[in-house]
């Protein structure tokens, strides 16, 4: 058996953050190998510099491919190898049609002229090889998940693939399109791709992987070989969580008061997709002073769940009633549901959360303009004295509120974010991926505002793929997947374990 | 007081920076000013003579009052292709009501203004309710209403208006002093105004040092206001040795101070920016995007209508013809006033100030009788100069 790839001692360091710490990776010809582990633990990273995205010189180590040292200085030249890579977000053109999407920047043309039979017959035989029996020239976006996967894959074989990658690529498929998935990987193995299959279910990268590497906090933990030995889910589950909990987060008097808020019978389904229901049948509960967490992999249907909630910002045919200190309240428009004392601080601060041009005082204040005005008419002295105000207690760093908010640190951003919910006085808010992207010391302040808030009775329901800032911040975790809360645990016991055991075997 | 004299040691220093970083605002005035010196050079003083000094607010009065709406729509992240045959429209409406069908002229102008309004709306509907671009929807209703004016006026001029319509644009502010020329209330009223903006200006630098902000230096300062005052107190003048203040010159110096107070002091003000710069964020703000979005048509909308009263009542007709390609003039006008293409930015000061440029221009181009080939082809440079300098700018920054 010969190695196909090997990857050496790879560092790749962002601003603030090492997002892989001396990685190895050691891939035979004809396997299939799967790479596992939490999110944020560098996989994708990984592969990022293994297909060129990251070219050579913005990491530290080696690549060595097909006996060769490999240099790629974007994804042109790793494809140029048979590396093919096929993300989690399909990189599909909606449009046009399976034949198109298949060749497209690859066309089969002679001086620039499309040759279309010659495009045709060739699609023909790829889809016939991985087993979608659809017509050529169907526009892909009629296509579901499932088989836009399939095209992919045979977009992947029509460029003479040796090392298949796919991120994820059974994460939005029903059962029996995975299964299908499973198997054409399995025929494609037979036929001498090798493949490197990241993925969060265990069941499958136990069915089909041949070895499986383990990455945790950006570094290698284990590489378990399948053929030689039996490996339990529960192995590669104390692997992936297995960190010593070494990060700290500050102390708080745990106490839950007064209910606070009640959220009955909760459903929603996907805006576009009127028959796929995306949150089944929630209930859950926040005390006054308490903070709950919602644990659950990407895709599991948290921030929709929060959405939803927050003035019906996602989905449609929401039926559920959320009651605020035991009154039912009216969240149907985020307007009202800012007057009923709900706030939602989102996942992506650029794009949801700030007017980046517009300063930090203007965003500050965006949400509760009428505490600055009379009659419509802004006071700004009363403004800038409240943009003041925060900036001290929340310790944005900045020369002054004036400063636009495009010139800030992520940490100082979400500070902002934070700054303008606070302002808005809410009861309870809802904090989607507090502190993704964010730097260690930026980190331990925003855990520090939370507990402060906590101190102050308000109810705080934070959503989190970091599963050790969950279990250091929460009082109370709820475990969600594929649109349902699958599991309730208290923090005392709670663990990294028992959180992913409900979600891979759900 | 204290905190001022450190304001000002701290500030000193970096003139040079706090210029380069201010550039685009100062530069906006400078680059008028400029213009009109070099229009006053070549054409032997006839730029800055008191009757072509009143031709000049008279001829882009429409333009100006359009620009103020056009720089909401614009700053809201929308553009309105369509209020050139707006204007046309309205005007006609206008002509027909009074000329043909007798209508009293104090019933016409509300009625044309509640038509400009629904047009406005109309549009605002498919663009905010159905999310069709801007874009193609105001091409739609440019194309509608020039075919609706000519349908209106039979493909001929109406005219002549009764004296009291023509009022509207041609007429004059009495001098209540009764002195006559100079016209002691045009002089009054020039003092009081260049008094209030040296004011404001000092009011909102006191405040800005109390917070201890970035402020211009001081002699910046002094030296900006005394070009702005001095340059009022001169065209007022001027204006004074001739007939006194425009009519039209009022209307639109009253709207610019309610435009640009509604757009940086109030609520309303405010979220459209918001709106325009991040309209998710705006949305999950608990913004009323839509709606704001809607309302910034309608006021176009009767913005437009204003705009097609006066023009025609200064031509004293309305033609099929009426504010042909009126729309590119505006646009161009909030461009170079350094409105931003993606939403989100631009000052109706700025708005104003690029119309006056294009105005100016128009006028001593044509003074020096430069034909109107020519003219188009500077006025295209020009608008691609002041883009090219506000992206340059925005990179430089970086």
């Amino acid at each position: 058996m010969t190695t196909l790839l090997e990857m050496r001692d790879i560092t790749k360091t962002f601003p603030g953050v090492k997002a892989l710490d001396n990685v190895n990776l050691k891939v035979t010809a004809g396997e299939i190998h799967a790479l596992v582990g939490e999110n944020g633990a560098g996989k994708s990273t990984l592969m990022k510099v293994l297909s060129g995205v990251y070219p050579q010189g913005t990491y530290d180590g080696d690549i060595h491919y097909d006996g060769q040292v490999a240099r790629f200085g974007g994804i042109a030249d790793s494809e140029a190898l048979g590396i093919i890579i096929i993300h989690q977000e399909l990189a599909l053109v909606p449009l046009l049609s399976i034949a198109e999407n298949l060749f497209v920047g690859n066309e089969c043309a002679s001086k620039g002229v499309m040759n279309w039979p010659e495009t045709f017959r060739r699609t023909e035989a790829l889809l016939k090889k991985v087993g979608l029996k659809e017509a050529p020239a169907t526009p892909v976006d009629r296509l579901g998940v499932g088989k836009q996967q399939l095209v992919e894959i045979a977009k992947a074989l029509s460029k003479d693939v040796r090392l298949l990658i796919l991120d994820e690529p059974t994460a939005a498929l029903s059962e029996s399109d995975s299964q299908a998935l499973l198997d054409l990987l399995l025929e494609l193995k037979a036929e001498g791709v090798t493949s490197i299959i990241i993925s969060h279910k265990l069941n499958e990268v136990r069915r089909v992987a041949d070895t499986i590497t383990v990455i945790r906090d950006g570094a290698t933990v284990s590489t378990l070989d399948a053929r030689t030995e039996s490996i339990t889910e529960d192995r590669i589950v104390r692997d992936m969580v297995g960190r010593d909990m070494s990060q700290r987060y500050p102390e708080r008097e745990r106490r839950a008061g007064d209910m606070l808020m009640e959220v009955q019978g909760w459903n929603v389904w996907h805006p576009e997709h009127a028959t796929r229901q995306m949150i089944k049948d929630i209930n859950f509960h926040v005390r006054a002073g308490e903070v709950v967490g919602i644990a659950g992999l990407m895709g599991a249907g948290r921030t929709e769940l929060a959405m939803s909630l927050f003035g019906r910002s996602y989905g449609q045919n929401i039926s559920g009633t959320v009651k605020l200190k035991g009154q039912v309240v009216d969240t149907s428009t985020v307007a009202a549901a800012i007057r009923s004392g709900l706030a939602y601080v989102t996942e992506d601060r650029k794009e949801l959360g700030l007017v980046l041009e517009d300063t930090i005082q203007r965003n500050i204040t965006l949400a509760n303009l009428s505490d600055v005005s009379r009659s419509g008419v802004i006071n700004e002295a009363e403004e800038t004295k409240v943009a003041e105000r925060y900036r001290k207690a929340m310790n944005i760093r900045t020369p002054s509120v004036f400063q636009r908010v495009m010139n800030l640190s992520g940490g100082n951003q979400q500070k902002v974010v934070l700054s303008k919910w606070l302002f808005a006085g809410p009861e309870v808010l809802i904090l989607d991926e507090p502190t993704r992207g964010i730097d260690v010391g930026a980190k331990f302040e925003i855990y520090g505002i939370i507990n402060e808030l906590s101190a102050q009775g308000k109810g705080v329901v934070m959503i989190s793929s970091e599963m050790p800032e969950l279990l250091g911040m929460s009082d109370r975790i709820y475990v969600m997947n594929e649109g349902g809360f699958v599991g309730e645990l208290d923090a005392s016991e709670a663990s990294q374990e028992r959180i992913m055991s409900f979600i891979v075997t759900d | 007081m204290t905190d001022t004299t450190q304001g000002e040691r701290a500030t000193q220093p970096n003139m040079g920076a706090y210029l380069l970083g201010h550039l685009r605002e100062y530069g906006l005035l400078f680059a008028l000013i400029a213009i009109m010196l070099f229009f006053q050079v070549v054409t032997d003083g006839t730029l800055l003579r008191p009757v072509n000094i009143t031709n000049l607010f008279l001829q882009n009065s429409y333009i100006i009052i359009m620009a103020l709406g056009m720089l909401i729509v614009i700053v809201g992240g929308h553009i309105d292709l369509s209020v050139g045959s707006v204007m046309g429209f309205v005007g006609a409406l206008a002509a027909v009501m009074i000329v043909n069908l007798d209508v009293p002229v104090a019933i016409t102008i509300p009625v044309c203004l509640v038509v400009g309004g629904l047009i406005g709306a109309a549009q605002g509907y498919w663009v905010t309710y159905w999310n069709i671009p801007s874009f193609i929807v105001t091409l739609a209703g440019m194309l509608v209403f020039r075919g609706l004016s000519l349908w209106l006026l039979e493909g001929q001029s109406v005219g002549p208006f009764p004296r009291e319509f023509q009022l509207l644009s041609t007429g004059f502010i009495p001098d209540v002093f009764g002195v006559g020329r100079p016209n002691v209330t045009a002089l009054a009223v020039g003092v009081i105004a260049a008094c209030a903006i040296v004011y404001l200006g000092m009011r909102k630098r006191a405040r800005n040092m109390a917070y201890g902000i970035e402020d211009e230096p001081i002699s910046f300062f002094v030296v900006r206001n005394a070009i702005v005052a001095g340059a009022l107190l001169f065209v007022i003048y001027k204006l004074s040795t001739f007939r006194g203040l425009p009519n039209v010159l009022v209307t639109m110096g009253l709207l610019t101070i309610v435009y640009a107070f509604l757009t940086e002091q109030t609520t309303i003000g405010r979220r459209v920016y918001a709106l325009g710069g991040n309209v998710k964020a705006a949305k999950l703000s608990g913004i009323p995007t839509e709606r704001l979005t809607f309302l910034t048509f309608v006021n176009m909308g009767v913005l437009a209508a204003l705009a097609g009263l006066i023009f025609a009542a200064r031509l004293n007709t309305a033609t099929p013809k009426a504010g042909f390609a009126v729309e590119l003039d505006v646009i161009a006008a909030v461009f170079i006033g350094g409105a931003s293409m993606s939403g989100g930015v631009g000052k109706i000061v700025g708005a104003v100030i690029g119309a006056f440029i294009m105005g100016v221009m128009n006028n001593g181009m044509s003074i020096m009788g430069i034909g109107i080939d020519y003219q188009q082809v500077i006025k295209g440079l020009v608008l691609l100069a002041a883009v090219i300098f506000d992206v340059y700018n925005k990179q430089k920054q970086r």
